[in-house]
């Protein structure tokens, strides 16, 4: 019997794999982009985690978290992007996931996009984006 | 187990790593999490993370929920959780689906229903695809539940759709598994009975405010029955109760958890707890000799492998496996 106890040979290695939570915070109920932009994620080979309708930042960060994602994607339609988007990012900075990719998408004012930029948001993607230019730019920013 | 190491072994731990197993002990939700990606990315190092983690595992109870698509799993999962947490317990959830075939991409939506404890931070929820690597999935999967475990979850559960060999393989290291079904679904289960029918510790008929619930339950009382008679041992028999439950109201849930706890009882009334414990460290091991011995065979057939016009491919295959035969040969010489 062999005693040897080889414990640095790693023959299978995984790639990272590119992680995505697409939450829908606050009440709006419209979740057709969402699940757009999830599905062409899902096609570019990335894992999505769709949280649902209605969340609050509260389970959205709780969620990042759990699911270890290195982006989060907030889609909102309901114009309240000025007190829910804040709020997430305070969450997560307060549980220590300062290093996530943070997106929005929805009917954001372009005014209220810069706002949103110069409180840490890394993208504000509004509804006449190409899911091309989405999927790109996660693909870079986070693989790269 | 737990609590009979010297401490962790910090032989081949690293820095991160070792803040990320030391922060898991320590019950940090991030390290969790973290760490679960490590390991089930298979990054360098995670076999002497799973070490440490090991060793401080061993307390949880065990549990798999699988069935068809659309028999109401996540609902009757969230459920579940909610009632236990009410018991004053700690959860842990571990969500399996499926990746897509073509992009190796999911969509992992089982967090949806997910609502009734969707900000208590007792409940840890993580989902899994299965990356489209066979069974490097059911692999990954045991590891999650070691780590679960070991952060100190008091019940740790876990949700596959049970298609398919490899999900049927990972559900059954649960100490109970519970086969969730629907009413007017029986000839499906008849259909699949060799998968099923076996793994099965409890019956959920969910959706029972549907027509037929009480017949699905008589279908799968006869074959309970007929599988019972054909086994003609002595040893004292569990025969899997059969709840009716409605997830979306919350009905017949306790009764379900109670079917949970009797099996548990019998489990460890009966010994088999430890059998259980001992088939599984086996199946887990051969699991992840599987899984390494793919991964060196597929270096074999890369490297060894005759072009489709030099021979056949048995003499190709023998080939491949005459190296692995020698050493089998050698090492077992004299056993």
């Amino acid at each position: 019997m062999s005693t040897r106890r080889d414990t640095d040979i790693d023959s299978i290695e995984g790639a990272d794999t590119v992680r995505v939570l697409v939450g829908k915070p606050g009440l709006d109920g419209h979740d057709r982009g969402a699940k757009v932009v999830a599905r062409a994620f899902r096609d570019a080979g990335f894992e999505v985690i769709y949280s649902g309708l209605r969340n609050s930042p509260e389970a959205i960060v709780q969620t990042a978290i759990q699911e270890d994602v290195d982006v989060v994607g907030l889609s909102i339609l309901s114009g309240a992007h000025d007190t829910l988007v804040p709020k997430t990012m305070e969450l997560l900075e307060d549980a220590g996931m300062t290093d996530v990719l943070f997106l929005v998408g929805g009917t954001i004012p372009d005014a209220d996009a810069k706002e949103l930029r110069e409180q840490g948001v890394d993208r504000v993607f509004g509804p006449d984006t190409d899911i091309n230019d989405i999927v790109d730019y996660v693909r870079r920013e986070v693989l790269e | 187990m737990s609590g009979s190491g010297p401490g962790l072994d910090r032989d081949g731990l690293d820095g991160d790593l070792r803040d990320l197993v030391e922060g898991t002990l320590d019950g940090q939700q991030l390290a969790l999490s973290r760490l679960i990606s490590h390991i089930e990315d298979r990054k360098p190092g995670y076999r002497a993370a799973m070490r440490a983690i090991y060793r401080e595992s061993g307390d949880a109870r065990i549990i798999g929920i699988t069935g068809q698509p659309g028999a109401g799993k996540s609902t009757l999962v969230d459920k579940v959780v909610d009632r236990y947490r009410e018991q004053g317990l700690t959860v842990g959830v571990i969500a399996v689906d499926p990746s897509s075939p073509y992009s190796g991409g999911s969509v992992l939506g089982d967090r949806i229903r997910q609502t009734s404890r969707s900000e208590d931070p007792e409940v840890f929820f993580r989902s899994m695809s299965s990356r489209g690597q066979g069974g490097g999935l059911a692999a990954a999967t045991f590891d999650v539940i070691h780590a679960m475990d070991a952060f100190g979850k008091d019940v740790v559960l876990i949700e596959t759709v049970g298609a398919g060999q490899n999900e049927v393989d990972i559900v059954s290291v649960a100490e109970t598994v519970c086969v969730v079904t629907i009413p007017g679904a029986g000839d499906d289960i008849q259909a699949n009975k060799a998968g099923i029918l076996e793994i099965a510790d409890v019956f959920a008929v969910n959706k029972a405010d549907l027509d037929g619930a009480h017949t699905t339950r008589k279908e799968l009382l006869q074959m309970i029955r007929i599988g019972n008679d054909l086994d003609d041992s002595d040893e004292r028999r569990w025969m899997p109760p059969i709840e009716l439950t409605t997830a979306t109201r919350g009905e017949g849930v306790d009764e379900l958890l109670e079917a949970f706890d009797d099996h548990y009882e019998f489990l460890t009334d009966t010994g088999r707890l430890s059998e259980e414990r001992a088939a599984r460290f086996r199946q887990e091991l051969r699991t992840h000799v599987d899984a390494e011995l793919s991964a060196l065979v597929d270096r074999l057939v890369a490297a060894r492998a005759p072009d489709h016009e030099d021979g056949d491919p048995h003499t190709g295959a023998e080939a491949v496996l005459a190296p692995l035969r020698a050493a089998v040969e050698a090492e077992l010489d004299g056993d």
